[in-house]
């Protein structure tokens, strides 16, 4: 913008004037109010770190829940969940996402069931996450008869969906049209147009998209409230996972112990929350990446 | 045919220069069948989300009606249901949220579609004559890029730790300043109670936060769409920068603005965690700030883990009465938006 250098440069500005004044008042405003908007942001890294760092050692890490006044203790359990949870949603909602967004972009882009699935996939989005758990629990609960990790993953992959498909569909979307057309013009058909061509090129921003959804994934507690519930127990044993068993999650362990009256529990909180943001942080933070080296290319 | 589009292979040419081996016409068939099934789940989902929910609420339904919008009591023993005190929380907060996270969450769109960041840390940059220097070279954008992705990061928190925090940090803070106010001026129906501890006002804060970079997200996108020349001409006419902002920019990006808000309202009534750990969940109908409150959807997450037979039925009816209010408030904030970014909304 060159109007501000030009003006303040070219004439004296009278600091008196109103309108001067309404503008330097307004842009403090607004400064201060973005500076307001980031305070929640490193409140809560700096309490985060305050609180839960020093009891960051590895016992927290291999160990299960403490019981009421029990010391030390961990959530190792919790851990384990919270991967076994995510990875079923992932196993769910990639590829279902993917190849809905290469339906959108590729196969049918005009068509009536493209203009479903893209109103769908955004009701999807503002979906509130408890109810992802409610029509877990209805469907899956009901159908097992008792909460269970594969009913966790289920609720997850529904708050994974919308997101794979939105940003998978930008990235692809995003692959140049005369790349794909040298590929049509060579004969391939469109399984392989697809395979050899538009995935490759696609990758970086499906990988973001993917990234996020977990990052988010990861985080969410009431889908697994009463779908996963908790359980003070490890989700596996001799080499087997146990999906079809209550199941913990970090979470939802940051949940129950919050209210608890006890102050280790609550120190435990703390700590798995820091374990929890950094999961999701670094999860986020390297999606992002990923998604802005394909631009740069 | 510059836009060859690669949708149509089966009209393209390339099928009269070579046939298609057995092989390639089952692989690409099965492709595009697992596209269309997927795309068809997709739609379905939702079609199966709300057909669950309202089968699974039909016994509460026929028990208890319309009555359930306007109960005040919640006894699993009295067989009494009723979810006044849910659905007033829930808009009360929602409604407090929003005024909240959407004033800061505009403020920082414009902040940031204006490129003001960049152009003070450019400024300032120059001010020490460090502009041209190539260290300092792309540091402008860099800035702004960062502040677009910390905000972006306000809603990669999870709810729960902020929850954490509310309870442990926020509330203590208020709490002085809360008993204050309700002391000296308690006579003002918003501070007519006490807080004692969890309550409206730290359960609405926390959710200003959590909605903010919805709102931001799209108001920025709604600015940026603003064509540069009707700036121009405002500056052309003599505007201050504010002035084009407050009357050329906002006007123009109105119904984009109002759009973000109605999104970000859609995600404050149905978020859960931070109310479920900050409201206090008392199923009251009050309007003091400091007083205790609950919502739909805290109340689903307290009462649900625990549920019987018959209590899942009226519960499956409460998640009823959300679904259909953040459904249409979703619809409708979708559709504004379409109409005025043109479709292009990014996914949070």
């Amino acid at each position: 913008m060159m109007h501000e250098a030009t003006v303040t440069q070219g004439m004296q500005r009278s600091l008196l004037r109103p309108r001067t004044v309404f503008t330097i008042g307004m842009n403090a405003v607004v400064v201060l109010l973005t500076l307001l908007a980031l305070t929640p942001l490193f409140a809560v890294l700096v309490m985060l770190i305050a609180h839960g760092l020093h009891r960051l050692h590895w016992e927290v890490f291999t160990q299960l829940p403490p019981v009421p006044l029990e010391p030390g203790g961990g959530f190792g359990n919790a851990i384990a969940g919270t991967l076994i949870m995510v990875s079923v949603a992932a196993v769910i909602s990639v590829p279902v996402g993917i190849l809905t967004a290469l339906y959108l972009v590729e196969v049918g882009p005009d068509s009536r069931l493209a203009q479903a699935v893209r109103f769908a996939a955004k009701t999807l989005t503002g979906l509130p996450s408890i109810l992802a758990g409610v029509f877990a629990f209805g469907v899956v609960v009901r159908l097992m008869g008792h909460f269970s990790a594969l009913a966790g993953g289920v609720a997850l992959s529904i708050i994974m969906v919308p997101t794979v498909i939105l940003t998978a569909e930008q990235a692809i979307r995003s692959v140049p049209s005369n790349i794909k057309e040298a590929a049509l013009a060579m004969g391939a058909t469109q399984a392989q147009l697809v395979q050899f061509v538009v995935l490759p090129v696609a990758l970086p921003g499906v990988l973001t998209g993917v990234m996020l959804a977990v990052a988010r994934a990861c985080g969410e507690t009431a889908p697994l409230l009463f779908t996963a519930l908790f359980s003070n127990y490890w989700p596996m044993s001799q080499g087997h996972v146990h999906l079809s068993q209550p199941t913990a999650s970090l979470a939802v362990f940051i949940y129950n112990m919050a209210g608890m009256p006890y102050k280790n529990q609550q120190e435990l909180a703390w700590t798995a929350a820091l374990v929890l943001v950094a999961m999701v942080l670094v999860t986020n933070l390297v999606g992002r990446r990923l998604g802005r080296r394909m631009t740069v290319n | 045919m510059s836009e060859a589009s690669p949708a149509g292979p089966r009209s393209t040419p390339h099928r009269g220069f070579r046939g298609l081996t057995p092989l390639e016409r089952i692989t690409d068939g099965t492709f595009r069948g697992l596209t269309w099934l997927s795309a068809w789940l997709a739609v379905l989902l939702v079609v199966a989300i709300v057909f669950t929910i309202a089968r699974q609420a039909l016994p509460g339904i026929r028990e208890y009606g319309l009555g359930f919008f306007t109960g005040r009591d919640w006894d699993l023993n009295k067989h009494l249901y009723g979810l006044l005190p849910q659905i007033w929380g829930t808009l009360y907060s929602s409604m407090l949220a929003l005024v909240l996270g959407g004033l800061l969450g505009i403020a920082v769109a414009i902040f940031l579609s204006e490129h003001l960041p960049a152009q003070w840390v450019r400024l300032a940059l120059e001010r020490f004559g460090l502009d041209k220097h190539r260290w300092f070279l792309n540091v402008p954008e860099k800035a702004e890029g960062l502040l677009n992705v910390l905000i972006e990061l306000l809603a990669a928190i999870p709810s729960v730790v902020y929850g954490l925090w509310g309870l442990f940090v926020l509330i203590p803070l208020l709490r002085t300043p809360c008993n204050w106010l309700h002391a000296h001026f308690g006579w003002i129906p918003l501070f007519s109670t006490p807080l004692s501890g969890p309550g409206m006002l730290p359960a609405s804060l926390v959710l200003a936060i959590m909605i903010l970079p919805t709102v931001t997200a799209i108001s920025r996108d709604a600015l940026l769409t603003v064509p540069d020349q009707l700036r121009q001409a405002a500056y052309g006419l003599g505007a201050t920068r504010c002035e084009a902002i407050l009357g050329v920019a906002v006007p123009a990006a109105f119904p984009g603005l109002f759009g973000a808000l109605i999104l970000g309202w859609g995600r404050a009534l149905g978020e859960t965690m931070a109310l479920a750990m900050l409201c206090g969940n008392a199923n009251t109908v009050k309007m003091s700030l400091f007083s205790p409150a609950n919502t739909i959807a805290s109340h689903l997450a307290n009462t649900f883990p625990e549920a019987g037979p018959e209590q899942v039925g009226v519960l499956m009816y409460a998640a009823l009465i959300l679904l259909g209010i953040t459904l249409v408030v979703n619809v409708i904030g979708t559709w504004v938006v379409q109409r005025t970014i043109g479709g292009r909304m990014e996914v949070r």
